[in-house]
C-alpha cells in the first residue's frame, strides 16, 4: 500500500494521474483497464480541485494505491475539503439533442461507468471516495 | 496537448495531439475561439493523434460546437482512435456532433 499526497491543484493533475498509472502499470493492470482508472481519476480530481477547497489555497488531495482482493486494486481519494459525495449526483440525461445539452455532470457519470465498484464515505473532515477496479477486463 | 491548423479550401482542419483533458482543454477552446473570431465557419477536427479526452475535453467540444450551430457554422470531428470514441459514445456526444472515419470523408462531407 502506497500513499501520495499533491496540492488540490490543477497544475498537479498530470502527476497525480501518473502516479497512479505507474502503480497500477506495477501491478499488472491491463493497458484497457488502465485508461479507464486514469479517466475516472481525472473526474474526481478534477472536481476536488474546482470544488472542495473554496476558501483556501493550500488543500491538499491524497491518493492512496492497494491491491486488494483476487486481482483487484483499490484506489481511494481523500480530500479535506466541503463535505461532498460524488456519487449521489444525478446523471446527465445522453439522448438529448446538441442545442439542450448541459455542459456539466458528465464527470460523474463517466466515474461510474469506467469503475466497477465505487465507495464514498465521510469521516470526521474528509471524503473518501474509492475505486475498485479488476486488473484485466 | 499540440494543436496545429490547416486549410483545405475554405475549410480548417485542426488536428489535436496528445491529451485532451482539464489542463490542455482551455486551449483547444481558445484556439477555436480565435478562429471562429475571424469568421472561420467550417471546422474538421482531426483527431487522430489525440489519445486521451476527458470530459473536459468534452465539454470544450460542446461548448465550441454550440457557438459554431448559433452563427450557423459547422463543426465535424474525424479519425477518433478508440479510446477516444468509446468516451464519445458513452457520453452520448456520438450522436450530436457529426463522426466521421477519416479526414478526407469529413472534407467531402462539409
Amino acid at each position: 500500500m502506497v500513499t501520495y499526497q499533491f496540492p488540490a491543484q490543477l497544475e498537479y493533475l498530470r502527476k497525480c494521474i501518473e502516479t497512479v498509472t505507474l502503480f497500477a502499470d506495477s501491478t499488472g493492470v491491463s493497458k484497457d483497464k488502465t485508461v479507464e482508472l486514469e479517466l475516472a481519476l481525472e473526474e474526481a480530481l478534477v472536481n476536488i480541485f474546482k470544488y472542495a477547497y473554496p476558501d483556501a489555497a493550500d488543500g491538499m488531495v491524497e491518493i492512496t494505491c492497494d491491491e486488494t482482493g483476487k486481482d483487484k486494486i483499490k484506489i481511494e481519494i481523500r480530500d479535506n475539503g466541503v463535505p461532498f459525495n460524488a456519487l449521489s449526483h444525478p446523471e446527465p440525461d445522453t439522448s438529448v439533442p446538441l442545442s439542450e445539452r448541459k455542459i456539466g455532470g458528465l464527470g460523474i457519470y463517466l466515474i461510474r461507468k469506467m469503475i466497477d465498484e465505487l465507495y464514498y464515505r465521510r469521516e470526521e473532515r474528509s471524503n473518501i471516495l474509492t475505486f475498485v477496479i479488476g486488473k484485466r477486463t | 496537448m499540440e494543436i496545429q491548423v490547416r486549410k483545405e479550401g475554405n475549410r480548417h482542419v485542426i488536428s489535436v495531439k496528445g491529451r485532451m483533458d482539464a489542463v490542455s482543454s482551455p486551449d483547444f477552446e481558445k484556439e477555436l475561439s480565435l478562429l471562429m473570431d475571424k469568421g472561420r465557419k467550417l471546422f474538421v477536427i482531426d483527431f487522430s493523434g489525440l489519445e486521451y479526452i476527458s470530459s473536459s475535453g468534452l465539454r470544450s467540444i460542446l461548448t465550441i460546437a454550440k457557438k459554431l450551430k448559433a452563427t450557423e457554422s459547422i463543426i465535424v470531428l474525424a479519425s477518433l482512435r478508440s479510446t477516444v470514441k468509446e468516451v464519445f459514445e458513452i457520453s452520448g456526444f456520438s450522436t450530436i456532433i457529426p463522426i466521421y472515419a477519416t479526414v478526407d470523408d469529413a472534407l467531402s462531407n462539409v
